[in-house]
């Protein structure tokens, strides 16, 4: 018996062997003709340092031809379906499927993408100018009939009911008209939300080809795989394995034309990267050309000559994404009390978060919670009036004003009535840096006397207590970057209170005032580019966040994006003379202007 | 013989049933829907949300009541119908688990048993051995105690940041695509190497050590000193004691295998191998109970599966088994 084992366990090893062998590039590999060969044995010389990589002519994708990018996939892809919003391959909706414009959050501007022009005829119709000579990659025509099945796929009288983002604005859509196939009318009811046409239907909305899909059940058109997606835009799909998703460049793009230049990689190939530890260092070695990630500490590596590039060179080194705010659930005591609000607003030291936990990467947030890229709509003569700062002292004074105090001596103040607080902050286990920051949040209010332990559930169990409402405390960050204020003051004022739990997108607090509601759905009413009616409403906003404290914001989150310079260079960057798009590979910016940062690319000459 | 295995079969059989009943149940008992998850990812909003919400319940079939998903679940799962995953919609559950059990299987088995049998056999060696005994004891120790996860990124940083002897993340090449030439072999052995190294060092430690506290106690006892008294050679001595003190060993195989599956989860994470690890852990995150049902499925099969064929390995070298059944049948 013994023999045997030790038989089987030889053979094992031999073949182990064998195979590692193989590891190192042997003449054996290639032997087609005299010159790989040749390459073989020059292969072999620097050894050392290629040591890893397998022969040249195994690889499908040729380095200098590549860009590795990560950041995108959580887990192993698995469709290409530009209907499944948060869980398409890399670039289903910007890179194969494409929207009518495209929009540039730093500058305000849109950019003709499908659609050649938009404009408004009238107050209610809508017009759209699609550009000459479009093809779908399977070679037929994208033409206006395109469009409108597109569209229509959302209208919840016609034929497909797709439950989409879009589908509300069916409720102020009258129809659309094809006038010929490069030209079409969108027929608007009455006071049309001109800021929702500019966010959906111009750069949110992928145009799908309708020979292909308007045979497809409605199941599959939301939930489909999509195999062999066909697309209008400059990339290909090529494959989805376990760990990556790959995307191959389509030489017959329309862009090609107008812009006078093609993609520079050839191939795109995103790395499902499960940890910060291997993130860190493939972006180390040059094995990731752009990451996406949240790395700690990369201000350092910045700065420490790793040939590392982020999009500014200095703090905060990332473009504001989104903004981080502190909810609360205004629906339990004590957090329905203005004052204890308050008390928490003065108590928080962002600075500490901005410092400590975040080494400088992020930027502490306007008191009114609106990005630099909304600058201009934010009321100074508001903020000074109303906003707040670091300063626990008024903290205290607030809460012992309010009837706060510690009535059973274990330090931690009691509410008005008398009943103990014992609050928890929640953020989903294992985002590390969400997590050091709800431990300062619950140290800053220690201090000014209030229980608010850490806690840190799956985020399954995290995202149910923000849907249902059992929450005390949280922090979220969901309304991202955009071409309208809108979108951020719906997130904050969601409306009307679903009666379903999964319909909440926003206001996870149940923040009631039909004054601010309104101003909402007035907002959304103004023509786009209407600055000045836009700062008129969005100043009344402002003073019913900044008075009512629904939610207090914190830091914008980072468009997380390390780069480097082995391979590709002329990445996105504020310095003068470098371009100013979004170095960003998430789903939602390949629409905005990430994509022309591929056009910008340069290979580096032998990498 | 046929009553030892139809018995040892009727409680493998029971084991299955209890098991992945608690693997049914488990995920269920998480707070939070998973509907809710794939549809907050999706973006739905408004009145779009409920008519998506009563589809998904159905096609997930969470709209039955909980007997009802029960019974479905084993009826579906005799005709090899795991599922749809939630979080990885709309793949197949088996389709995710088979793209990644190669991956497992392939690390998991040569780690298990090249670890077993070279860590018995060093820890026979070195227990004859005072140097050997006093140096490579306490490192076996260390080893032995030493976390997966943490050996892992220790391997990582020395040989992927350090000396770049071996690529740091992925089941291949990022270069290549999958196909049947050497080159693609030695890609896949070469991201092969650390995972499994991590996972092979920390168990040989545990079995030198078990090995060689048996073998010292076997050279104690009083078969042993009869042998040496009556002037047997100490080869054969040996021989005998290894022969003794293999079958606890064995039974430890058995009971070990559960920890090492868990062992390989963490090293997947640390070297983004590809493989279920990484899959429970985000089935566990986004309450993906399909995923989950069928990663621990595939667990429970091979735990099971792995001690039967120690059962039956037992009966070959324990002659005392044997023996008991001969007796049984006469």
């Amino acid at each position: 018996m013994r023999k045997l084992v030790l038989t089987a366990l030889s053979l094992v090893l031999l073949v182990s062997l064998a195979l590692a062998g193989c590891t190192t590039p042997t003449p054996q590999v290639v032997v087609q003709t005299v010159e790989v060969e040749k390459e073989v044995i020059k292969t072999q010389e620097v050894q050392v340092i290629v040591e890893a990589t397998p022969a040249p002519s195994a690889e499908a994708y040729p380095r200098n031809e590549t860009l590795y990018t990560t950041g995108v996939q959580w887990g192993p892809p698995s469709n290409w379906n530009p209907w499944n919003g948060g869980g398409y391959s890399i670039g289903s909706v910007g890179l194969i499927y494409e929207t009518l414009f495209i929009y540039d959050p730093l500058t305000d501007t849109f950019s003709p993408w499908l659609a050649e022009s938009a404009e408004w005829t009238d107050d209610t119709t809508w017009h759209v100018k699609l550009r000459e000579g479009l093809t779908w990659t399977d070679g037929t025509p994208l033409t206006a009939d395109d469009v409108k099945f597109t569209m229509e796929l959302a209208d919840p009288n016609g034929a497909y009911k797709v439950g989409l983002a879009f589908q509300n604005m069916w409720k102020s859509l009258n129809s659309i008209d094809k006038i010929d196939d490069l030209n079409l009318d969108f027929k608007f009811k009455e006071n049309p939300p001109y800021q929702e046409v500019g966010f959906y239907f111009m750069y949110q909305v992928p145009i799908v080809p309708k020979h292909l899909w308007e045979g497809m059940s409605t199941e599959d058109i939301t939930g489909g795989a999509n195999e062999n997606p066909v697309g209008s835009g400059m990339y290909l799909a090529e494959l989805m394995d376990q760990d990556r998703a790959v995307l191959v460049r389509n030489d017959n793009w329309w862009g090609i034309k107008v812009f006078g230049k093609s993609p520079a990689p050839k191939y795109i190939v995103d790395i499902v990267v499960p940890s910060n530890n291997v993130g860190l260092g493939l972006v180390l070695q040059g094995g990731i050309d752009l990451d996406n990630n949240f790395l700690p500490g990369v201000a350092s590596l910045v700065k420490g000559g790793y040939g590392i590039k982020t999009y500014y060179p200095d703090a905060p080194y990332m473009i504001p994404a989104n903004t981080v705010q502190l909810i609360f659930n205004l629906k339990k005591p004590p957090m329905d009390d203005l004052n204890f609000r308050k008390a928490m607003a003065y108590a928080i030291n962002v600075d500490d978060i901005v410092q400590n936990d975040y080494a400088g990467l992020v930027k502490a947030s306007d008191p009114t919670g609106l990005m630099p890229s909304w600058e201009k709509y934010i009321d100074q003569d508001v903020v000074k009036e109303l906003g707040w700062s670091y300063d626990p002292e008024k903290a205290k004074q607030i809460l012992a004003d309010a009837g706060y105090k510690d009535v059973d001596g274990d330090n931690f103040l009691e509410a008005p009535d008398g009943s103990k607080i014992d609050l928890k902050i929640t953020c989903p286990s294992g985002w590390t840096d969400w997590m050091a920051a709800i431990q300062i949040i619950s140290r800053n209010a220690e201090t000014i006397g209030l229980k608010l332990t850490p806690e840190y559930p799956d985020y399954g169990g995290w995202l149910d207590s923000l849907l249902k409402g059992t929450l005390d405390m949280s922090i979220r960050n969901e309304a991202q970057l955009s071409s309208t204020v809108y979108s951020y003051y719906m997130w904050v004022f969601q409306h009307p209170l679903e009666t379903i739990e999964t319909a909440q997108w926003g206001n996870y607090g149940r923040y009631e005032n039909q004054e601010a509601f309104d101003l909402v759905d007035q907002l959304d009413r103004v023509k786009v580019g209407d600055d000045e009616a836009i700062k008129a409403i969005t100043s009344e906003l402002q003073r019913i966040t900044l008075t009512d404290l629904p939610t207090i914001p914190l830091w914008y989150n980072g468009l997380w994006a390390q780069m480097s310079d082995k391979v590709w260079t002329n990445w996105p960057s504020a310095t003068e003379g470098s371009n100013h798009y979004l170095p960003a590979t998430w789903r939602g910016y390949w629409n905005m202007t990430a994509g022309l940062m591929l056009l910008e690319l340069k290979p580096v000459e032998n990498p | 013989m046929g009553r030892y295995f139809r018995r040892k079969l009727l409680i493998y059989l029971l084991t299955f049933f209890v098991a992945v009943t608690l693997d049914w149940c488990i995920p269920r008992f998480m707070p939070g829907n998973p509907i809710d998850i794939l549809i907050s990812r999706a973006g739905l909003r408004g009145s779009a949300v409920q008519s998506m919400y009563d589809y998904y319940m159905g096609v997930f079939g969470l709209d039955l009541p909980v007997w009802k998903q029960y019974l479905n679940f084993w009826a579906s799962l005799f005709k090899g119908d795991l599922g749809i995953s939630i979080y990885l919609f709309p793949t197949p559950v088996t389709k995710v688990i088979a793209r990644a059990i190669p991956y497992d299987l392939f690390l998991l088995i040569p780690s298990i048993l090249l670890s077993w049998i070279i860590g018995n056999n060093f820890g026979a060696f070195a227990a004859r051995s005072k140097r050997l005994d006093n140096s490579l004891l306490p490192i076996s120790y260390i080893l032995s105690a030493t976390p997966y996860m943490w050996l892992g990124i220790l391997l990582a940083w020395a040989f992927c940041i350090v000396v770049r002897i071996f690529p740091l993340a992925g089941g291949y090449s990022f270069a290549m695509k999958p196909n049947f030439s050497l080159a693609f072999i030695g890609s896949l052995l070469s991201h092969w190497v650390l995972p499994f190294l991590s996972l092979f060092i920390v168990q040989l430690g545990g079995w030198a050590i078990g090995m060689r506290n048996m073998i010292i106690y076997e050279l104690e006892s009083d078969y042993s000193h009869y042998l040496k008294a009556l002037g047997m050679p100490n080869k054969l001595i040996r021989k005998y004691a290894f022969n003794n003190a293999i079958l606890p060993q064995i039974t430890g195989l058995a009971l070990k295998l559960g920890e090492v599956v868990a062992g390989a989860l963490a090293t997947e994470v640390v070297f983004a191998y590809p493989g279920i690890g990484y899959l429970i852990l985000q089935a566990i995150h986004n309450e993906d109970y399909f995923l989950l049902q069928g990663c621990f499925l595939f667990i429970i099969i091979g735990v099971l599966a792995a001690n039967f064929i120690i059962d039956i390995v037992y009966l070959l070298v324990d002659p005392r088994i044997r023996a008991g059944m001969a007796g049984e049948t006469a």
